[in-house]
């Protein structure tokens, strides 16, 4: 069960919305991808996706089309597959400006809350950054679980102690891998009104098969489908996120996007 | 609970060995009732302490040691490519040679006193440790790799300090369960080593408690040091399982919870 906890998301609100220290709010970064092929099946090809600066853009599409995939590269957790490229509007390589957070929370099981945000530092072996810890557990409105482990904790705080993790890094780059989709769908929609504030000014890749969340959070919006996968236009759907579904745009945008995945799968099939 | 189990599966073998001696009314040399044993148990009680005390600071310098010498091996193996190349073979064939046979050698080369025990402890431990906790270090989710390798990129520390700090952070804890495995198969196994090496020659401890009133048909002194042994051996099994219960308490709760 979610622990009722009305305080957090204003204790978010009445905190300055987002912390960065890399001083380098946008930072633009375009993937072209050649081909990329596994166990001689060719996944992904002639493909160009950009990340808009200080803007999240979501990749949606059905389980097993090569979204993560893409992800993945950009991470460099798959190597760059041959003529393909990554280059950013600054120039200088993604190295060291990159978080990532998985569909799983990645928690340390041994460790409270607060050390699990301090992970980051640790490994680098730096001094801990405390008060942005604190801070940030804050914002997730997690104070009075600081010092507890994360078996504890429900899995929509699990992910929010991710979230708050992925955060602390400061990178202007985030990469997300299907952050909320183990969640309940209530835990979900509140985790989503979360992430819109926390994220707003970094340039976030957002992995997705929800369509309702691709609507909810994203700048702009590619729909992945087919094999091997193509990029749909860029759907940029308007007000600012986080979306209510109760909009009227919003089910137009929905029922279309709807209407195109399964357009796609059929095709496949 | 446990312990009533325990204390009523006890009472129930002390009750057959009774009836079996009652019933075939064996002679005390060849098998001594229950009652015989706990008097010999208690006529002799400061020689069977005596002798229990040489044998526990055996079992427990051996394990401490053998656990120590284990996980440093593991971590260099696991670490260190040309290490595992060219000394684990060697390891595995160090195995399969039995500690029976080397313990005379032992006693030849280190004496009468503990240490050949220690080192026969040493040895028989030294293995399930190393594997165990090898086996977690190398067992690593590759997604957690993959995290810290890009949580350490913007890190301006140096290659060395970063591997360290990864084995530190990430590797060593992941691998605890499997290190803590591998001391319980150590603490259930020590006592083998300590008591083969009082066989082959010892001037104090269980084993050579046995062997003497083994030579001199005191069947009923044998029990009772028999009986002690055991009783030891099995506190200390319990000891150590309870101290790595303590030691790694995200382990019980771990596997039972959900998403909700």
């Amino acid at each position: 069960m979610e622990p009722d906890n009305p305080t957090y998301s204003d204790a978010a609100e009445s905190m300055p919305d987002v912390l960065h220290d890399q001083g380098e709010a946008g930072i633009g970064v375009d993937l072209s991808l050649d081909e990329l092929v596994f166990d001689g099946d060719t996944i992904l090809s002639d493909l160009n996706l950009e990340l808009e600066p200080g803007k999240i853009t979501c990749l949606l599409g059905p389980s097993g089309v090569g979204k993560s995939s893409i992800l993945k590269i950009l991470a460099g957790f798959i190597p760059l597959p041959g003529n393909s490229r990554v280059t950013t509007s600054d120039g200088k390589s993604l190295e060291g400006r990159l978080s990532y957070m998985d569909q799983k929370d990645l928690l340390l099981p041994w460790a409270s809350v607060f050390d699990n945000l301090l992970i980051g530092n640790r490994l680098r072996g730096e001094i801990p950054y405390r008060v942005r810890a604190d801070r940030l557990i804050k914002q997730v409105g997690l104070e009075k679980w600081r010092d507890s482990r994360p078996d504890t904790l429900s899995g929509g705080m699990r992910q929010r102690v991710a979230l708050a993790r992925t955060l602390m890094e400061g990178s202007s780059i985030l990469l997300m891998d299907e952050p909320f989709s183990a969640l309940d769908a209530i835990t979900k929609f509140r985790l989503q009104g979360l992430a819109a504030r926390l994220l707003t000014e970094k340039t976030v890749l957002l992995i997705t098969h929800d369509p309702m969340e691709a609507l909810r959070l994203g700048d702009v919006i590619y729909v992945l489908a087919g094999h091997p996968a193509r990029l749909s236009e860029a759907i940029r759907p308007e007000k600012d996120i986080p979306r209510d579904p109760a909009d009227d745009a919003f089910s137009q945008h929905y029922s279309a996007i709807m209407t195109r995945l399964a357009g796609e799968t059929e095709d496949a099939s | 609970m446990r312990l009533l189990r325990a204390g009523i599966t006890l009472a129930g073998f002390l009750l057959i060995w009774g009836l079996i001696t009652a019933i075939l009314g064996l002679p005390k040399f060849l098998l001594p009732s229950p009652l015989i044993v706990a008097e010999a148990l208690l006529t002799h009680a400061s020689l069977i302490a005596d002798n229990a005390m040489t044998t526990a600071i055996e079992i427990l310098v051996g394990l401490i040691l053998g656990v120590l010498f284990g996980m440093v091996s593991a971590l260099l193996i696991s670490a260190y490519r040309p290490v595992k190349q060219w000394v684990f073979p060697l390891l595995i064939a160090s195995q399969a040679i039995p500690v029976f046979a080397i313990a005379p050698l032992l006693v030849l080369w280190l004496g009468y006193g503990m240490a050949p025990k220690i080192v026969m402890s040493l040895l028989i431990i030294y293995f399930p440790v190393t594997v165990g906790f090898l086996d977690g270090l190398n067992r690593t989710e590759p997604v957690w790799l993959n995290l810290a390798g890009l949580l350490q990129q913007s890190g301006r520390t140096g290659r060395f300090r970063k591997l360290v700090n990864l084995y530190l952070y990430i590797k060593i804890p992941f691998a605890l369960p499997s290190l803590a495995s591998g001391i319980r198969v150590a603490a259930a196994i020590a006592p083998i080593g300590a008591v083969v090496g009082e066989w082959v020659g010892a001037s104090s401890g269980l084993g050579y408690l046995m062997l003497h009133a083994n030579a001199r048909v005191q069947t009923d002194l044998m029990f009772a040091s028999l009986l002690v042994l055991t009783a030891m051996a099995l506190l200390i099994y319990y000891l150590i399982d309870a101290l790595l219960l303590r030691a790694l308490p995200w382990l019980s709760t771990h596997n039972n919870n959900t998403t909700q």
